[in-house]
């Protein structure tokens, strides 16, 4: 076996200084009748048959390099420069551990201290903590955190939050005992969500721009849950769209969550990811998840370490702020580095490219008959209502080569009167010719 | 002593290059001192070309940004040497031995990124029709198919995704378990040893479960008899890491999980270090009812320095029912995606996550599994235990293990082979690193005084474990001579010497601030 460095020789020579017989004489704790069980498993096989296997799974599948791509709903094909994928392969990023030897440590925590800063920036908040698993999972985190600050136990989630990130965020809340208050699907963007704050509320929680692709003004909504006092939790899951939108921060939101697989990361079909956690400096202490903080060294070196661990898992145990221990460090490398490249000027130019393809999109795929745009504003992703159900849509589509979209019936399987929308998002990938595609494809098939 | 110039040292041997002071440049040959990104990016640049933007009127709803953000540009490379230079500050289980106890730092297959990155895994999203990732789908429920084979456990759930998370999954289906039996505002304890993960107990709270530690015996396992005095009307599951933390197999496991569930609750079990028993043993018979399987650590998905994992979670027939959606099912030859209750998932507790879960680390962790084979499985786990214990056996020389006897996977050892020494486990440690190693997991478990847990895995070679042996022998026989202060200064090769970590907690700067504000 190609992975195992060890031969027979080796093995029989350490098993004689261990003093056995037989290699499961080291095994003789286990009840003999579990011991050496039988599998109904393969054997092993050289890297080109396995090689190959994958492969032929992989060809099943089509992929969004093959034809004109319109998915979004939490995850978007944006371009990752070739650098990214290279510098995340090093050994010494790919195969280190966490960071809890930080004298041999300092690429990982100088570039998470990086990270931390950029989506603190990004966010317009004070500070960032070092990922999460992906949006949603950051969404559920950021209530519980809500509870602990507030010590209330009322969450009230907008009808425009994506809906599996409400239904992670209800699972995670409803579970401590916190009341989840859901406002029903809003496809407009017009929803009072100032009249479900009470002085029970420990969380308002809103994504922006909402699912539908609505852009929200936060700012009346963060000053009614501050004067209940709620806080307000802003959620995005196109990270990009912080290029050319007022942030969270200057809009009032006291913690902010979101994906972050757009900048840096492949589809990956659904993971893994990157969650993006930021908060103001006064709820540091409350916060879940990895931090990383600048020290100096015993000769008096600027370096990092991970810190305020009194929170964590490892060392409060059962009164940590989370159980969360594994996160997305490497997934955090890819963002940072890729915005690193970008900077303020890239990311603006790759968000104002995204926003201009989709409005390119929108009014070609609005101009056919029996199509309405529900959106007046949006940044790269928008709602269209279609004369049929949009999941046979979006299967005809697919077999004429058009990833066209998200149909509503997959997000709200339950609500049949969604079952008509299409969620289309575009980016800086999405060219003039792809669009031509899609209206023609939609012509077709409508 | 003056050598020869050409292919000789021209420094006399023994030249202490601490005392010879820093460099001009303080870089160090090879490691090269490198700031942070805002402090050598342009805040006006960037390293990524794109088309020209047309000037349409934006249709943003009178909210585009007009502060500025703070985000520095790189080119090309200078971000390449940045990044460079930075990796070049840690160490990795490709530079040599990582022996974190509990962690299963094991050898990354190269193959298993190759195969993950293919455009028909990488380049698919989780919401596309059914019918264009069939093969996803067919991956994933391959996978699912080892998983439950390997586990000799009827159903798993694939969408957490870290352990935490798969711990998370397994506490949420047997709430839901409870609260169907309406036993859910009766039974509100968990037990746990004392010497468990900290995600255990972190987890239950998290599932507002309240946690009692369960004591350990003289031999490092569950101390049975307080165990059963503990069991009651009021417990709702166990949480049991199996080998334990101590890298002991628990002998009575099956007396446990009988006496777990004669008094009515679930045994939850932490599947952090199958590392040591898969192919060997299958938990499912041992009476468990939900294990979550560390992708990255058992089958070898790269840590990436904290991340990402995956935490599959096996469930038993009882808990099987309220698995979280989505779920993949085979029909035929084709695969379905269970997204919705109305799906045959009434009874489902939920949704953990977004999507599907770690699908990049699926595909890794089936790559290393077809590779591996049954039969390959098998001897990784031998070879882990075996190397294990051959650290376990020389180490004893000169170092006290924490427990008699042989162990499985890891070697626990206390501090008291350090008694009187001046020198503490982390000197011990921090002293490693200067001789090119990572330390072990340090101060863990919290049941041995001053832990050194020690897990070399199948990775690593007689050779490399001859090597290692050596040096923390030598090591342990330099501290035993009251040589504190090189102890005490350690490391001083490393690109940085000891962190004051209270001085970082106590103000904390979490992030780069312009000098200028």
């Amino acid at each position: 076996m190609r992975y195992l460095p060890l031969n027979q020789s080796d093995r029989a020579k350490m098993q004689d200084v261990i003093g056995i017989n037989s290699i499961d004489d080291l095994f003789a704790d286990v009840p003999k009748n579990a011991l050496n069980p039988a599998f109904d498993l393969p054997r092993q096989q050289s890297e080109m048959a396995v090689e190959r296997a994958l492969g032929e799974m992989a060809g099943k599948n089509i992929s969004g390099g093959q034809g004109p791509f319109f998915v979004g709903a939490g995850a978007y094909r944006h371009h990752v420069p070739a650098t990214v994928d290279h510098i995340i392969q090093r050994s010494e990023f790919l195969t280190s551990y966490t960071p809890y030897q930080p004298e041999i440590a300092q690429g990982t925590l100088q570039y998470l201290f990086e990270f931390q800063t950029q989506v603190a920036a990004l966010t317009g908040m004070d500070v960032a903590n070092a990922s999460m698993y992906d949006g949603s999972t950051a969404c559920a985190e950021a209530a519980l955190m809500a509870r602990r600050v507030t010590r209330k136990n009322r969450v009230v989630i907008s009808g425009g939050l994506h809906p599996h990130y409400a239904s992670v965020t209800r699972c995670n809340s409803e579970l401590i005992g916190d009341k989840v208050v859901l406002a029903p699907a809003n496809i407009k963007g017009d929803e009072d969500l100032i009249a479900m704050i009470d002085d029970q509320t420990s969380c308002v929680i809103v994504q922006n721009p909402d699912v539908f692709g609505h852009i929200r003004d936060l700012t009346p909504i963060a000053e009614a849950a501050h004067e209940k006092g709620a806080l307000l939790i802003a959620v995005f899951t196109e990270v990009v769209s912080l290029g050319a939108l007022q942030s969270p921060g200057a809009m009032g939101a006291d913690i902010v969550v979101g994906e972050g697989q757009s900048i840096g990361n492949s589809l990956n079909f659904g993971g893994p990811y990157v969650g993006l956690f930021a908060t103001r400096q006064k709820y540091i202490r409350h916060m879940p998840g990895r931090l990383c903080g600048q020290t100096k060294d015993a000769d008096g070196q600027r370096g990092f370490v991970l810190t305020l661990s009194t929170r964590e898992q490892h060392i409060r145990r059962d009164k940590a702020t989370s159980n969360i221990c594994t996160n997305s460090g490497l997934c955090a490398l890819a963002f940072s580095i890729h915005m690193s490249l970008l900077g303020e000027k890239g990311l603006r130019t790759m968000a104002t490219l995204s926003h201009e393809a989709a409005c390119d999109a929108a009014d070609a795929l609005s101009a056919l008959s029996g199509v309405v745009l529900l959106n007046d504003n949006f940044f790269n992703e928008f709602t269209l209502r279609l004369p049929k159900n949009a999941e046979q849509v979006a299967e005809d589509l697919a077999g004429k080569g058009v990833l066209g979209g998200v149909p509503g019936g997959r997000l709200w399987p339950e609500q049949e009167d969604l079952h008509n929308l299409l969620l289309v998002a575009a980016t800086e990938m999405t060219s003039t010719e792809h669009i031509r595609k899609f209206v023609a494809a939609l012509r077709e098939v409508l | 002593m003056s050598m020869k110039p050409q292919g000789r040292p021209t420094a006399p041997i023994g030249t202490d290059p601490v005392k010879n002071g820093p460099t001009h440049t303080g870089n160090k040959a090879l490691q090269i001192e490198e700031k942070l990104i805002f402090e050598i990016g342009d805040f006006r640049g960037t390293g990524v070309d794109f088309a020209q933007a047309k000037g349409l009127p934006p249709r943003l709803g009178g909210l585009a940004r007009k502060d500025e953000i703070g985000l520095p540009g790189l080119s090309e490379p200078q971000a390449m040497r940045h990044y460079v230079r930075l990796s070049q500050k840690n160490y990795a289980i490709d530079m040599g031995p990582f022996p974190l106890g509990s962690c299963t730092m094991k050898h990354n297959p190269r193959l298993n990124e190759k195969m993950a990155r293919l455009p028909g895994f990488a380049d698919i999203h989780p919401l596309q029709p059914v019918s264009t990732v069939q093969g996803a789908l067919e991956l994933i429920d391959m996978l699912a198919l080892w998983l439950k084979e390997l586990t000799g456990m009827p159903a798993v759930a694939m969408s957490p995704k870290a352990g935490a998370h798969g711990e998370l999954c397994g506490m949420m289906a047997i709430k839901a378990a409870l609260v169907a039996r309406g036993e859910a505002d009766t039974r509100r304890r968990v037990l746990a040893p004392e010497s468990s993960h900290g995600t255990n107990p972190a987890t239950a709270a998290q599932c507002g479960f309240t946690v009692d530690d369960i004591p350990a015996d003289k031999t490092g396992r569950v101390d049975i008899k307080a165990f059963k005095a503990m069991l009651g009307p009021d417990v709702a599951a166990i949480m049991v890491t199996n080998p334990n933390t101590g890298g002991l197999f628990e002998r009575d496991i099956r007396q446990m999980a009988d006496l777990v569930h004669e008094a009515g609750g679930y045994f939850y079990c932490d599947g952090a270090n199958l590392n040591a028993i898969m192919g060997k043993v299958k938990p499912g018979d041992l009476g468990i009812d939900a294990m979550h399987i560390n992708l990255h650590k058992t089958f070898s998905t790269p840590h990436g320095g904290g991340g990402p994992g995956a935490g599959p979670t096996v469930l038993s027939e009882a808990l099987a029912a309220y698995a979280p959606v989505p779920y993949v099912v085979a029909k035929g030859k084709e695969f379905e995606l269970v997204e919705k209750r109305s799906q045959g998932a009434e009874t489902s507790f939920g949704r953990m996550t977004a999507f599907h879960g770690q699908m990049g680390m699926f595909v890794r962790a089936l790559s290393f599994m077809m590779s591996h084979g049954i039969d390959g499985l098998k001897q990784a786990a031998e070879d882990a235990v075996l190397n294990a214990n051959y650290v376990l056996t020389r180490l004893k020389a000169e170092m006290s293990p924490a427990f008699p006897g042989f162990c499985m996977h890891e070697a626990l050892f206390d501090d008291a082979f350090l008694k009187d020494s001046g020198v503490e486990t982390i000197d011990f440690a921090k002293a490693m690193i200067d001789e090119g190693y990572h330390p072990m997991t340090m101060y863990f478990p919290l049941i041995v005084h001053g832990a050194m847990l020690i897990e070399p895995t199948e990775s690593e070679s007689k050779e490399e474990l001859d090597q290692f042996c050596d040096a923390l022998l030598a090591l342990a026989r330099e501290a035993k001579t009251g040589k504190t202060d090189k102890f005490k200064a350690a490391p001083v090769f490393a690109p940085r010497r000891r962190l004051d970590e209270t001085a970082a907690a106590r103000k904390p700067v979490l992030r780069w601030v312009s000098p200028a504000q």
